[in-house]
């Protein structure tokens, strides 16, 4: 006797999470099915009922409500429900409907239960909350990707040689030499730990050849005279590839690591080469060489290309992000210098800003160039405004040549308002954070994801510690911030081949940027500058955000899981766009996601949303600290 | 179960004009009557009457698959049962047989039903499951798509075992079909421009309500569909509290 009904057995066997279970208990589980056919437009579940079973669709469709009525997704074949309530309390807790003619496989509660605690990876997939199942997503892409995303204590192999500041340089040679090292930390004083010792510079193998053997000293000179004084550190938990844009901008091969202040190591550029796609490195070389804006332009296609090399190897969004704001600033800096071989050197110093994405180190093939200029105080419109309004045309008219389209908004160096004094940009700051109005803060939200490009680049880090002091603990500024940042909002899902709105309604087609990342990086703005974060980029001031405490626990990890995923999925549709041809845009279909791609970012969207709703309640106007 | 979804009202004697027996009567007298001791336990487990609500009513979807389409000379291959109510198709409870016809497998049944001899030749005869058959429907009304068809077979596979027949009632989720798309004769115009008639199988009809479309012929899915097309009718078109009288027959 054989008492298995095989439509049921071989409909489960086609969809996850069955697809995870064992043959033996799928075969269990199919036994243990029950049918019920519900009308369009009938109530499957009540809230506060009793949980009684599981829901699989069998066919048809299913709208499932949050407690207040409003819609929270909604499911087609092989879509489950039901598992919140099994989980919590056994009361149904998200009501559902039938919105077409639906048959429904109801599993009962003792068998879910029993599937749940037996399976672990049955249990992630249906998980309870949503974000879970995006952290094994994320996580299990971040294990495939171990090389790439590796962050800089993995590369240091040993602790780092150093001498103290009195020693000679024939006493540092000696010293490298036994040690097969090619750097030494120099510091003030050999402290016994645990106290850390003071650093005060390195010295390397290059130094004593061009600083001391090619100039003729002596070996005796002390080792302080011929080391770099002015440290390039890099922190432990940064990645490898930061690291490696670290000394590609500021030229040096060397590069102590510290944690907690403490120096755990050097890597040098050899340990990381490796690690690097060569080439963003080779796009960057190539921008500094080029002679005219003509060739900058005819750079586009390498850029491109690398683009798309590093989406086929895998690169995280943040790799990817900060390589192409790395390519977007030497393309700055390149036509900044070309534009001074031109006009002639600057009447007064300035310098050139990136704002937006380039500053947050999130930028992608498809933007804007948000950039401005900050002037010397002893800027004279009258005697030195004709020679920056030249610049900044040269500058933008060039960059939009090499493909960083005009900014629609008129966020560029060539309207006035964006050309102005030192001064002048700390009373905008300001002016915005302490007579915030949520109409003027919408406008100039992109100011506060800045970064100096080129120039007196210091001015910049000064203006954002004038921003975080502002900032911090202001709440009527950040209520008006918090408010701006939930003016664009995720939808809810997918449906067939449509994305779905909160409120039911379809659409074709969703724009990821607009829709996804940068409602979230709006949000982790916020949150950053309450907490006084002088980071830009939105991973990193999430890690700050996470330090703080200000998030509700795990939270912080799944707007990173979020921040991450949707950021892929938009980067790996522009690299499809590339490849196919046509123009890259944000604009994404449905039909063109894998059922795998809309759980996850419907997970993701889940996760914007609560995040939006809890910025709203933690930044309501009138609420203190 | 194979059958002509064309099949005729009146071949099925079930047409309005014949009276549907006051079923918990019926098996009243019947549990005096009949011999068989399985067939009087069956019987005196007594029937809902008439009034009793859908939502109230012990159902039990049914089907066979048969070596032929004559129910004298051909036998029953395998039943498939799945209990019901109507709020919820037990299919966790189905049961299902193979058994041994007295006639030999004709080689256009197997590739029908899949049943092949090696399977049936370790299978029971039904006299050997008989006593638990009847116990697992005892109290229930039965659920079948095209109700004339179950009823010959059983019949004809009971006569020559037990030299008895049986009765009960039955919902005919193909007569429910007939009475909405085949209630009158086709209009003029429809027989003019020579229309078809929608069909009222069991996958046709399925459709409509759009319920899956199933590999037909395995007892056990047959009756399970029937079962799905049941729930899909009464939502569509009855209420839980229609008293049986309306369905069955």
């Amino acid at each position: 006797m054989q008492d298995e009904q095989l439509e049921i057995l071989d409909f489960l066997r086609r969809y996850s999470p069955f697809t995870e279970l064992p043959e033996e208990t799928l075969h269990r589980v199919a036994t243990a099915v029950d049918v019920r056919y519900f009308k369009a437009g009938s109530r499957i579940i009540e809230f506060g009922e009793e949980a009684l079973d599981w829901y699989v669709v069998r066919s048809g469709a299913v709208e499932i409500f949050r407690r207040n009525g409003t819609l929270y997704n909604r499911l087609t074949e092989g879509g489950h429900f039901g598992e919140f309530g099994l989980l919590n309390r056994k009361r149904v807790r998200f009501p559902a409907a039938a919105l077409e003619d639906s048959l429904l496989y109801l599993i009962p509660e003792a068998v879910f239960t029993e599937l749940f605690e037996n399976n672990e990876q049955f249990a992630d997939l249906v998980e309870v909350e949503d974000r879970t199942r995006l952290r094994q997503v994320v996580s299990r892409r971040e294990d495939a990707n171990q090389l790439m995303s590796a962050t800089v204590d993995t590369l240091v192999g040993r602790e780092p040689v150093m001498l103290g500041r009195e020693a000679t340089t024939g006493d540092a040679a000696r010293r490298m030499t036994e040690e097969a090292v090619s750097s030494l930390l120099i510091v003030d004083q050999l402290e016994a730990p645990p106290a850390a010792p003071r650093m005060a510079g390195i010295i390397t193998d290059r130094d004593i050849r061009i600083r001391l053997v090619s100039q003729g000293l002596d070996y005796d000179t002390p080792v302080a005279e011929i080391m770099s004084s002015s440290l390039v550190t890099v922190e432990h938990n940064q990645l490898v590839f930061e690291a490696m844009l670290q000394m590609l901008r500021n030229n040096v091969h060397h590069l102590p690591v510290l944690k907690n202040h403490r120096p755990i190591g050097v890597i040098a550029l050899s340990d990381i080469i490796q690690y690097e796609s060569r080439n963003s490195l080779f796009v960057v070389s190539s921008i500094f060489r080029q002679q005219s804006v003509d060739d900058l332009a005819a750079l586009t296609g390498d850029v491109h290309a690398c683009f798309s090399r590093m989406v086929t190897e895998d690169a995280s969004s943040r790799m990817i992000g900060s390589a192409m704001a790395v390519i977007g600033r030497s393309f700055k800096q390149r036509l900044l210098e070309l534009a001074e071989e031109t006009l002639g050197p600057p009447p007064v110093p300035y310098c050139f800003l990136a704002l937006g994405s380039m500053a947050r180190q999130e930028q992608l093939i498809v933007t804007d160039q948000d950039n401005a200029l900050v002037l010397d105080n002893s800027f004279d419109p009258a005697r030195h405004d004709d020679y920056f309004k030249a610049l900044a045309a040269f500058v933008s008219d060039g960059l939009a040549r090499c493909g960083y389209s005009y900014c629609t908004g008129g966020v560029m160096a060539t309207n006035a308002k964006w050309r102005q004094p030192l001064r002048q940009w700390e009373r905008y700051f300001s002016e915005w954070i302490e007579q915030p109005t949520p109409e003027s803060l919408l406008n100039s939200g992109i100011f506060f994801d800045i970064d100096g490009v080129w120039g007196e680049t210091e001015w910049i880090d000064g203006l954002r510690r004038l921003i975080s002091r502002k900032a911090k603990g202001n709440s009527r500024f950040l209520a008006c911030l918090a408010r701006n940042a939930l003016l664009r909002t995720p939808p809810l899902g997918f449906f067939k081949d449509f994305v779905v709105e909160s409120d039911g309604r379809h659409s074709r087609a969703i724009n990821l940027k607009r829709r996804g990342t940068a409602p979230l990086a709006d949000l982790v703005r916020v949150h950053a500058l309450a907490v006084g974060s002088l980071a830009r980029n939105s991973f990193e001031r999430l890690n700050d955000i996470i330090e703080a405490d200000v998030l509700p626990r795990g939270r912080g990890q799944d707007l990173l899981d979020a921040m991450e995923f949707v950021s892929m999925v938009r980067i790996r549709n522009q690299a499809n766009d590339l490849a196919a041809g046509i123009e890259p845009d944000n604009s994404i279909e449905p039909d063109s996601l894998s059922e795998f791609e809309r759980k996850s970012l419907r997970d993701a969207f889940l996760i914007l949303s609560n995040a939006q709703k809890y910025l709203k309640f933690r930044y309501q106007p009138g609420r203190s600290g | 179960m194979l059958h002509l979804g064309t099949l005729q009202q009146g071949q099925n004697k079930s047409a309005a004009g014949i009276e549907t027996p006051d079923w918990p009567a019926r098996f009243r007298e019947l549990a005096a009557s009949a011999r068989d001791e399985r067939l009087k336990r069956f019987y005196a487990a007594g029937m809902v009457g008439a009034d009793t609500p859908l939502s109230e009513v012990p159902l039990m979807a049914l089907d066979f698959e048969t070596t032929g389409l004559d129910p004298v000379r051909d036998g029953i291959v395998s039943i498939g049962l799945v209990p019901m109510r109507l709020e919820r198709i037990l299919a966790s409870q189905s049961r299902h047989w193979i058994l041994k016809p007295r006639t030999a497998l004709a080689e256009e049944s197997v590739t029908i039903h899949g049943i092949t001899d090696s399977q049936v030749a370790s299978a029971p005869d039904l006299i050997e499951i008989l006593g638990e058959l009847l116990e697992a429907i005892a109290g229930h009304v039965m659920v079948v798509h095209c109700r004339a068809i179950e009823r010959q077979f059983l019949n004809g596979a009971l006569r020559p075992r037990i030299g008895e027949s049986i009765e009960f009632p039955v919902i005919d989720t193909m007569e429910l079909e007939a009475r909405l798309h085949r209630s009158k004769r086709p209009g003029l115009m429809a027989r003019l421009f020579g229309r078809q008639q929608l069909s009222i199988r069991l996958a046709a009809s399925r459709g409509r309500y759009g319920l899956p479309r199933y590999r037909p012929h395995h007892a056990l899915t047959d009756a399970l569909a029937s079962a799905e097309l049941l729930q899909a009718q009464v939502g569509h078109r009855f209420a839980p509290d229609t008293p049986i009288r309306e369905l069955w027959k």
